[in-house]
């Protein structure tokens, strides 16, 4: 029997089970005393030759990563280890038969240098490589591992069938709001009817050679080399870009109902997400920050909630000078004279930004947030930036009163959405 | 749970080989014997069908906007613009900024040339780590990154044509298009949408996806044959092209007065490991699901077959136990994997209003049109992975 509706009449969303990796450690208990302690996770890169790179810091993941390895099959294997450890909390299912479906938030799939490097040693061409030389020898028995390695749909397919999810698995991108977007997605499936449980993953290991210098190009990343630890300071006057991170995070998510039925521990309620998409520019925010500050009002209504309700914001937060500007004018234009005393922080201070993985790492970061009545700081706020008014919960974790937080993803390419996560029902 | 709402198309938009527009693909389609529109020279031994010309400055008017895109996203934009225009929706900034938007989209192309000035440099480089941070942080173009990402396609139509509401990209081939329609249809039935563009594109005809095709041995090689009778190993016919679709739920389109292409009547997605007889088994239970609703002497199948083995004989032999006349785009505009379903979606809806099929190529387009077409169920059977079926019927 259906017991728990929303205010619009919706199955309730539940989070059941959660798992974390990101570059302070594996598993989410090691990485919330890592959190608490205001830990960084960023380090100079030792994965490949740094020589001649603007960017040389990252926060890596070193779980399930071996030289050479293709980063979707690292991407795949940190997924599994995520997801393995989520549906154990929750107790979901059997070995195997996960019911409902997957949406897996990642990052584009390409064949890497390393393999074109192969390839381009087998055509035996000395000086003047092209890609016909490339195709003319791809037919070569020895390289068939690499056609299924640069399929986009591997790590989905792979996961379903350790999973056992059920129907197609869904893997999507909305740039760096995707972890949310994924999460998104199954809350929509399961306030359908469509299924009584949804798995949402994000994972992205992106730190590569191609990966850096990409986004230097675009001037999004720090610079600041000398002391990786403290690269990444959101919300601070001397902020000069983000550090790109790896990491991954799984939610189970299911109908209060179903999970209450089966006795399951009621980790946190999603009553509610919104999105607005920006089309200003194609990396930068509407100056008017209308499109962040429609996305939380979008989150709002969905939720049922008034801004008054909002206790804690996990901020989108990068690092870069125009990201935490612009949200800081949402999160005036949206909270008004209140927007001061919300306490709000950035987890990619200390491990940096996850990209396509972000959405979901902070989305199980602000439910244990919520879940230990104590808030992860910005760490690294050592000059703040008088333009920006905000509790940044500089430095040190902090004990606060939390029932209804939000967590924030805007990405490049205008994707924009808004998670409001609570600790109980209404 | 309010009840389900009616999903009606109400607009589409291709670009192919064929041309542009929909009906004009359809009366190419149906003037398309033996097919023609490939090309066995450029990529030779390899067929490919390139798109055909098109005036970009119609959909896309800024120059500068045209300069941020590659041939990949400049079509996804314009295929886009094509549907918001038949839906009678383009410019109206009501209604476009509540608009949703899935995407089904992999990457753009890369730079060829910086590539193979890089693999080409490489042995002589004393210090290869070095060498290879140094060309690509010298060499990639800034903007080539944000051509290349999935989910900048939906950025562009954002920017180009206005549509902010929300947008979605999915990735993974032929399922990511089938998924892209599937998920707006069980949004925009339960009230979670009112109006979104369904849309994706790509750019198959270029060496670096030519690469990772043939890593599976998967190219056609000329000579050019029709997608069911490509030999034991099959082959895909690499293709450039484009398609939109306006999704909205029937109420929303009344009160615009808006026309309807189609009803959504049912979309399924599935998959399978592949092993045999599992892709007829995954497409026998999505047509038991949808088969209530399907009249079967109104009924026609639109096909996506690849043309790869052994996933289109298997199709065949679903198809041929269905019963329906069978007609498959493939040998015609070629393969488009993420894009192929979207096509043939707006070809369905074509061949609703003409009531007629177009002429038969190969051995597994069978049967004759019937009386009256009032049903098109479309396929997808993906080059690797996923299996799709859908719906749609004349309003």
């Amino acid at each position: 029997m259906a017991e728990y509706r929303d205010k619009a009449g919706r199955p309730v969303v539940a989070i059941t089970g959660m798992g974390l990796i990101t570059p302070l450690g594996t598993g989410k208990e090691d990485n919330w005393k890592k959190l608490i302690a205001g830990q960084s996770g960023i380090t100079t890169i030792n994965r490949f030759p740094i020589e001649g790179l603007r960017t040389t810091i990252a926060g890596t993941v070193e779980e399930g990563y071996e030289p050479g390895l293709a980063p979707s099959v690292h991407t795949e294997r940190i997924a599994k280890k995520v997801g393995e450890e989520a549906i154990a909390e929750s107790g979901i299912g059997s070995k195997g038969n996960f019911p409902g479906p997957l949406f897996l938030a990642m990052a584009p799939i390409e064949l890497e240098w390393p393999h074109r490097f192969d390839l381009a040693e087998a055509t035996g061409a000395n000086d003047n490589v092209t890609y016909a030389d490339l195709v003319r020898v791809s037919s070569q028995e020895r390289f068939a591992p690499y056609y299924e390695m640069a399929k986009y749909g591997i790590v989905g397919e792979n996961l379903a069938d350790h999973f056992g999810t059920q129907g197609s698995p869904i893997s999507l991108t909305t740039a760096c709001a995707s972890g949310a977007t994924a999460i998104q997605l199954g809350v929509e499936a399961i306030r359908r009817g469509e299924c009584q449980a949804a798995l949402a993953i994000g994972a992205d290991t992106s730190v590569t050679p191609e990966s850096v210098v990409r986004f230097s190009l675009l001037s999004a990343l720090s610079t600041q080399n000398a002391n990786p630890a403290e690269a990444s300071k959101p919300f601070s006057k001397n902020r000069d870009g983000f550090v790109l991170a790896e990491g991954a995070a799984a939610l189970v998510l299911e109908n209060l109902d179903h999970a209450k039925a089966r006795g399951a521990k009621i980790l946190a309620i999603i009553p509610g997400s919104g999105e607005k998409s920006d089309n200003f520019h194609r990396t930068r925010s509407s100056p008017n920050g209308k499109p962040i500050i429609g996305c939380m009002l979008n989150a709002f209504k969905d939720a049922g909630i008034t801004p008054e309700d909002v206790d804690y914001i996990n901020a989108h937060g990068t690092s870069t000078p125009e990201n935490d500007k612009m949200e800081n004018t949402g999160l005036l234009a949206v909270f008004g004279e209140r927007a001061p005393k919300i306490p709000i922080s950035s987890n990619k201070s200390m491990i940096g930004h996850t990209l396509t993985a972000a959405g979901a790492v902070e989305a199980v970061i602000t439910t244990m947030t919520i879940q230990h009545q104590r808030i992860p700081p910005t760490i690294n706020h050592k000059i703040p930036d008088p333009g920006i008014s905000l509790d940044v919960v500089p430095n040190v974790a902090r004990d606060a009163k939390i029932r209804t937080a939000i967590s924030n993803s805007f990405g490049f390419g205008g994707q924009n959405a808004c998670l409001v996560i609570a600790g109980d029902v209404n | 749970m309010s009840a389900r709402r009616e999903v009606w198309i109400t607009g589409a938009g291709l670009v192919s080989c064929l041309g542009e527009g929909v009906e004009a693909n359809w009366q190419k389609l149906a003037s398309d014997n033996p097919p023609a529109a490939h090309d066995e020279k450029t990529f030779a031994p390899y067929v490919t069908h390139p798109l055909a010309p098109i005036n970009f400055d119609l959909q896309i008017p800024k120059k500068g906007d045209q300069r941020q895109m590659e041939l990949w996203q400049r079509t996804g934009v314009y295929a886009a613009g094509l549907a918001l225009e038949n839906a009678g929706v383009k410019g109206n900034a009501d209604i476009l900024d509540t608009m949703d938007m899935i995407i089904a989209a992999g990457g753009g192309e890369r730079d060829v040339a910086v590539d193979s000035a890089i693999m080409s440099g490489i042995k002589a480089a004393p210090n290869p780590g070095a060498f290879l941070n140094e060309r690509l942080l010298s060499d990639l173009r800034p903007t080539l990154f944000l051509a290349q990402l999935p989910n900048l396609l939906a950025g562009n139509i954002g920017i180009v044509h206005g549509i902010v509401g929300s947008s979605r990209t999915f990735m993974g081939e032929e399922a990511a298009g089938v998924d892209a329609l599937r998920v707006t249809f069980e949004r925009v039935a339960a009230g979670q949408s009112n109006i979104s563009l369904v849309a994706s594109s790509f750019h198959g005809v270029r060496w670096d996806l030519l690469l990772v095709t043939e890593l599976g041995r998967n190219l056609l090689k000329a000579p050019f044959k029709p997608v069911w009778d490509r030999g034991e190993h099959g082959g895909l016919a690499m293709a450039d092209m484009g398609a939109g679709l306006v999704v909205e739920s029937k109420e929303h389109a009344e009160k615009r007065g808006a026309k309807p292409l189609a009803r959504l009547v049912a979309i399924q997605s599935d998959r399978n490991r592949r092993k045999p007889g599992e892709i007829e088994a995954t497409l026998a239970a999505e047509w038991t699901a949808i088969e209530p609703k399907v009249k079967k002497n109104q009924a026609v199948v639109i096909s996506g077959a690849s043309g790869l083995e052994p996933p289109t004989s298997a199709e065949k032999a679903a198809l041929a136990k269905i019963g329906l006349p069978v007609r498959a785009t493939g040998s015609h505009i070629g393969h488009g994997f993420d894009t192929q379903f979207l096509a043939n979606i707006a070809i369905a809806c074509e061949t609703l209003r003409q009531g007629k099929l177009f002429p038969p190529c190969g051995s597994g387009d069978t049967g004759n049109a019937p009386a009256e077409i009032s049903q098109v169920a479309v396929t997808s059977v993906g080059n690797w992975r996923g299996e799709g079926l859908a719906l749609i019927e004349k309003i």
